[in-house]
Formats: C-alpha cells, structure tokens, sequence
C-alpha cells in the first residue's frame, strides 16, 4: 500500500472509530492520531496513561506485572516473593527472556516462583505470619540470596497486611534487605504505575544502602538502566561500553545484583536506555548525588553509533576515541549485513504496538535495513514517551495509545504491512490474517537485538520472518486456484 | 415440614442484638421450633448463651486450623445447645488484621454447601456485626440467604440512626432479590416516650415495632451465668417477654421493602420527640472562643 496522505490517515482513523458508541468513541479519538512531526508537545494531539475502556480488548498488564515482572524480576540475587494467591507468581515465572548468568536457586533466583500461596484462611486471618515463616524458610533454602523483596499482590492491599513492619523486622533477624513494594494489581491503569512504584522502593531500600562506604572508582564509571537482558540485550549493550574504554558498574536490572545497584550512585553517568520504566530513579539520582543520565537507543547501527558518540561526549578525548575504535571496529560488518539483507527488505511497511520503549526505538533499526514505520503505539506510554516518538517518526504515520484488539486489526486489514512487531497476544490473530509477525517484547525465543551483534540477529530474523515461504502456502491448493479463477475471470 | 424461615438480625454495635437474638431463639426452642444461629461477627459470641461457652471451634479456626474449608465436616462447626438450638459461629481474625468480611462469605458458603440448612429446620437466624463495613457482612440478606431482617434499635439517637442506615441497605437488595424487612425490635433504654418513637419511625419507614422488649437485671443475671432468661428464670416477666416477640415473629406476616427517611425527616422526627435540639445555624464551625466574643 502506498503511503498514506494526512487526511487519508485522519479518515482512517474516523472510518476505524465508527463502529464505537458516541462515549467509546470520542474517548478513543483521543488516543488515536496521524503524526505531525511541526508539533512538539504531544499533549496537543494524543492522550495517554488513561484507563482502558471496560469491554475493548485491551493488551495492558497489571502495577504487579509492572514491578514484579519488569524492574524487579530480572535482578538474580534477590529473591522476589509474589506475596499473594498462587496465580500471580506462577503466571510472571519465566516467560519474559530475561537471560542471567548464575545457578538457579544457588545464586541465581529469576526463574524460580516464589509465592506465599494464600488460601481462603490467610486472606481472613491475614498473611503476615505466613510472610514470615516463608522468609524464614527462604533463609534455610537459599542462604546466598542477597535480599528479598515482598511484591504485593491484590489481596493483601485489600486486608491491608503490614507488609512493611514484617520486612523491617525480618531484615534485622536475617540480616538482608528486605523490600516491601506495594505493588497491587488494582493500582493505576496499566503496568506503568508498577515501574513507578518499584522505582519508589529501590529509591527506599536500595539506593543509599552504602552512601557512606569506600569504593574504588574512576572516571569511567557507568550504569546502564532500564535494560532487561532480553536475550542477551544488555551483554551485547555492556561490550560496546567497555570496548570504548567504560567501566559498567551496574546492569539495571536484567542479570543485575543488588550489589551493583547499591553501587550505581558512585557512577559518573547514567545511561538510560527504557526511559518509561527507570527514568524515576534515574531522576532520583540526579537530584539527590548530581548524576547526570542519558537516553540512549542500542537498536541498529545508525541509533548505535549516535548514541556511542553522545555517550563518549560526556567522557574525555580517550573514551570519544575509543567510540570512535569501536565504531570503526563493527562497521565493515554492519555494512555487510546491510548489504546482505536491505535488498529483501527495502521498502517493507513495519507496523509496532510494543511497550514503552520499542515502539520508537526499533524504527531505526527498521530503517537501516530500508523498511518504513507506518504506525507505532505503546501500552503503558506516557506523553513524554509520544513526544519522543513523534519525532522518530515519519509525517502522517499512525499512533495509537493502547490500542483495542480490533482497532489494530482494522488498521493492519487496511494498511496491509509487510510485517507487525507485537506480544504474543497478538501474535496469533495476525498470523491467521496471514501477516508476517515478530515478537516484540520477548523476540520471539531469539535475541538479542541490542548491540551491534543484535543488529545482526535482528536483520537476520525480519528477513526470515518477512520473506519466509510460508506466508503464500496460507490458501488450500483447490481455493487458491478458485481464488486465481475468479481473478482471470474478472 | 414447614417452610424454612431464614432471618437476619442487624443493628448497631452495642444495641443487644446477640442477647435478643438467643433469648428469643431460646423461646422459639422452648416452644418446640427447631433453630440454628449462625454468629457472623469475628468475635464469636453469638451463641454463648446458648452454648453455656464461648464457640471454640467456629468454621473460619477449624478451617485455619486443617489447612482450607475444603477439609472441613459439617458436625465440626455445628454445636447443639439448650432445647437443640443449632449453632455455628463464622469466627474471623482478631481485629487489625485479614478480612473479617471474607470470613463471614467464606463460612455461610460452606454452611450452605454442606447442607447445613437442608435438615428440619424451621429457623435459621444470622447475628450479624453491628456495623455493615463491606460486603461480607451483607451476605446474610444476598438473593437465596435470608429473607426476613429484623433491626434491633431502641430510643437512643445513634441507634435509630443505625437502624436507617440498614434500611438502606436492604433496599439495595430487596430490589434485586426477595430479602424484606420485618420488624423493628426495641430494646428499652428507658428513655422518654421510647415505645411511641419507635413505633413512629417504624411507621415512617414502612414497617412495623414488632415488640418492645422492656428493660430489665435479671437479662445481665442470666447472662453472667452465660444463659438465656428463658434457661436461667423461666418464670420471670421477662421471659415472657422474649416469648411473646418470639409467638410475633412467627405469626409475623408483615415483610416489606423499606422507605428509609431522608436525613432531614429523621432529624425532625428526633425533634419531635426532643432527642435532638433545633439545629441553631449561626453556631455551626463557631470555636468556644468565638462563641464567647
């Protein structure tokens, strides 16, 4: 499909809301737009960080899944209790990708659910004393966890458990933090208020643990945020750094220890890669030790090598060359994967609807390969995310701010990409409406895509996925002929 | 055998509902009705007078105590007292703590599931905590529970506040299920013109003072030996009093859907009877200190 004029996107996005009632209708008009890239405030165009609409398929997760699942889940010496009924902590273990190095259940703790397990009586008599026991018990079973955190679940918000006084008194008894994080499901309107919320806790318990101890640092110090480790991502991230001369202090949080986060207020710069889930602690730290941060986009080469010289910019002569080494070191095979693959690529149409930061990020990475963002929305965004994306993004492409199951298939049916980068929820409904699918949030049992070997992986996978034969092997033999009968006849 | 009658008896904290509720169980008993108390209120003494004991082995502890409700048998929870008088308590956590509300769900589901209702029984009454917090404790009056609430109230003014406020909340479900409200039972506080004000709020509200249970020692005597007056001093007036609300309540045919009274028609009605002043607007938010200049 050829690209969209501005008021054939307008009519589109009006064609698409026409189905709603009057109430649904006006209040998803709002979360819908045609880029502008002239506008620089997105607040004038697009609204977000609202709640969804009862009845419309909405694709968010809960604030538990926002801190449980996404900040604290992947730091692997802590171990983190889904304090609550079973269900929660069965449903977050281990489907996220975030990789670590370690042995599970001896030093290592991410892919083991602990739960509280509540039964109707603790639900009635309170779970604090079951908290108790079970951190108890943790201690005997692992006794090289560095820490516990307690992730509520909805329940023990509505019992109100004190959650807090049984930490406090457990960490003295066993001597390890314990986190508490109210967490509970039911708080804010997606999983954005979670990332805030676990922030808030590392900020508490965390950041200031060894304010007042010795460390050896030197001018190179830094730490990456907001990189989870999917697949890999923050060791083909952490490499870049340390080629050109940076000393990675701490990986927040994907294969991160709590060790390192104590530390990361000793660093000389923050680098912030998903900015919606850290840019609170990040913040934190700059107001309370002056550490300055900085977004950076790990996702293809043009974004990569932007981002190596922003970053080398706050560093001396040395480390700006040691970009540039790297630099000069990767892009002879930068250039031959390009080379390889944007002839099968170009001018492949990307459709996005990721998390809270891919949606944006990724679009240069598409672009590198000579494929075209048309439409890109977050789940959890929030306007500071839009105003970023909008200026990745091309004039007259779609936004969409938690899109509905049925908007996003409307626009895909009618836009006709070559290519969606989505969830696994999506993932099924497209590839039955016969469009090439990428996961997006786990990349799909692959990875990593950070990095200049991600870059690799990453062209490697569009390729297969877009390109791949089966996407014309979709029609039966006897209805295809049927289909190409009819053509010949029309 | 009869049609069972489920009722549920609501009132302030405080008012006597648990007393009421067994001496009158009592006389029902005693008059050869077969009953069952079932206690929705976490501290468990719904059924002490019957029991000559405070209910050790309420739903919520055994369930506790086996690991879920799941595990549990109907003849743990249930305990036979005076005359055959059925009890069962929900029991609950001590206050602060948990969810006493679940408590009272989680014990009525399994009173019901395991048929504890389906024997010959011609009364079941729930004694529920004063104050409705939230919707544990309105699960005694949901669609297939009881049928029949009786407020407990007598001439103070927070009482028959009270009393009111539950009306209210028996309309909710009155509309959506067959719950109605049966009566008013004052229990004197002997104050002034008591009897005519309740009957008159009664009226206001649609139902009726179903009888006025006098005041008298002889209840806080029986209840220090842990009996009913009906056990403890059968001859008594007062006994004969819970004997005529019990001979009211099951010749009762009265079950209506409240009309609460607005705020301000209670307030006048309180004003009627001088339970309450002519609110004097100019000294509404005025400290002592600017009252006095």
């Amino acid at each position: 499909m050829s690209e969209l004029t501005r008021e054939q996107a307008q009519a589109l996005i009006e064609e698409v809301l026409e189905v709603y009632p009057e109430k649904a209708k006006k209040d998803r008009a709002k979360h819908l737009m045609v880029n502008d890239k002239s506008i620089e405030q997105s607040k004038k165009c697009i609204t977000s960080n609202r709640k969804s609409l009862p009845g419309v398929m909405t694709q968010r997760g809960c604030a538990y899944a926002g801190s449980k699942g996404v900040v604290w889940g992947p730091i692997k010496d802590i171990i983190d209790i889904s304090h609550g009924p079973v269900g929660c902590g069965a449903y977050s273990r281990g489907g996220r990708r975030n990789y670590f190095s370690g042995t599970s259940g001896v030093d290592s703790f991410c892919d083991i659910n602990f739960t509280s397990d509540f039964q109707e009586k603790d639900i009635v008599f309170g779970g604090d004393k079951k908290l108790a026991k079970l951190i108890d018990e943790l201690e005997g079973l692992f006794p090289l966890s560095k820490g516990i955190s307690v992730q509520s679940e909805c329940p023990v918000g509505l019992i109100g458990d004190d959650i807090e006084a049984v930490s406090k008194k457990k960490a003295v008894e066993i001597g390890k933090t314990i986190i508490p994080v109210r967490c509970e499901g039911f708080r804010g309107v997606s999983q954005s208020l979670g990332h805030h919320i676990a922030n808030d806790a590392v900020r508490d318990f965390i950041i200031s643990n060894r304010d007042e101890q010795a460390f050896e640092g030197t001018p190179y110090d830094v730490a990456i945020l907001g990189d989870y480790n999917i697949g890999g991502d923050a060791w083909a991230s952490r490499i870049l750094l340390e080629e050109m001369g940076l000393r990675v202090v701490a990986q927040w949080s994907g294969d991160g220890t709590l060790t390192e986060m104590e530390n990361t207020p000793k660093v000389k710069l923050n680098l912030l890669h998903c900015y919606r889930s850290m840019n609170y602690i990040a913040r934190h730290m700059e107001e309370k030790y002056n550490i300055p941060w900085l977004e950076y986009n790990f996702f293809g080469p043009t974004k990569i090598k932007e981002s190596l010289r922003e970053i080398a910019s706050h560093f001396d002569e040395k480390i700006q060359e040691g970009a540039e080494r790297v630099i000069a070191k990767y892009t002879p095979a930068m250039d031959a994967i390009i080379a390889k693959f944007k002839p099968r690529l170009e001018g492949k149409k990307v459709m996005l609807y990721v998390g809270g930061l891919r949606p944006r990020h990724t679009v240069g990475a598409y672009e590198d390969l000579g494929m075209e963002v048309i439409g890109a929305g977050y789940e959890f965004a929030h306007n500071d995310d839009y105003d970023r994306t909008m200026k990745e993004m091309k004039d007259a492409t779609l936004i969409y701010d938690d899109v509905t199951g049925y908007e996003f298939e409307e626009f895909v049916r009618q836009l006709k990409p070559d290519l969606i980068g989505s969830g696994i929820k999506e993932k099924y409904a497209f590839h039955k409406m016969g469009v090439p699918f990428r996961q997006l949030h786990s990349w799909d049992y692959s990875g990593p895509y950070h990095g200049f070997d991600g870059f690799a992986i990453f062209a490697r996978d569009m390729d297969m996925t877009v390109n791949n034969p089966c996407w014309n092997m979709l029609k039966a033999p006897w209805l295809k002929d049927e289909a190409e009968g009819e053509l010949k006849a029309a | 055998m009869a049609k069972l009658r489920q009722c549920a008896i609501y009132g302030k904290g405080g008012i006597g509902k648990s007393t009421t509720t067994q001496n009158l169980v009592a006389a029902l008993a005693e008059a050869g009705k077969k009953v069952m108390i079932v206690g929705c209120d976490p501290k468990a003494d719904s059924t002490r007078l019957i029991l000559h004991a405070k209910m050790q082995n309420t739903v919520m502890q055994l369930a506790a105590d086996a690991g879920s409700v799941e595990d549990l048998e109907l003849e743990d929870v249930l305990q036979v007292g005076f005359k055959g008088v059925k009890c069962a308590e929900s029991g609950g956590p001590e206050p602060g703590v948990g969810c006493a509300g679940r408590g009272v769900i989680t014990a009525i589901n399994f009173l019901e599931e395991e048929g504890a209702y389906e024997e010959d029984l011609d009364f079941v009454f729930y004694d529920v905590l004063g104050d409705v917090v939230c919707g544990g404790f309105a699960m005694p009056i949901r669609e297939g529970k009881a049928q029949e609430i009786y407020i407990v109230v007598s001439g103070e003014m927070m009482a028959m506040y009270a009393a009111n406020n539950i009306s209210k909340g028996i309309v909710k479900y009155a509309n959506s299920g067959g719950v109605r409200l049966a009566g008013l039972i004052c229990n004197s506080r002997n104050t002034d013109r008591e009897d005519e004000l309740i009957e008159a709020l009664a009226a206001k509200i649609g139902t009726q003072m179903i009888h006025f249970v006098p005041r008298h020692n002889v209840v806080q005597h029986a209840e220090i030996r842990r009996m009913t007056v009906i056990e403890y001093d059968p001859t008594h007036g007062q006994a004969d009093q819970y004997r005529e609300l019990a001979r009211k309540i099951v010749e009762n045919k009265k079950f209506i859907i409240p009309n609460p009274l607005e705020m301000e028609e209670l307030e006048e009605l309180l004003m009627e009877f001088g339970i309450m002043e002519v609110e004097d607007e100019k000294i509404v938010g005025k400290t002592a200190a600017e009252l006095a200049a």
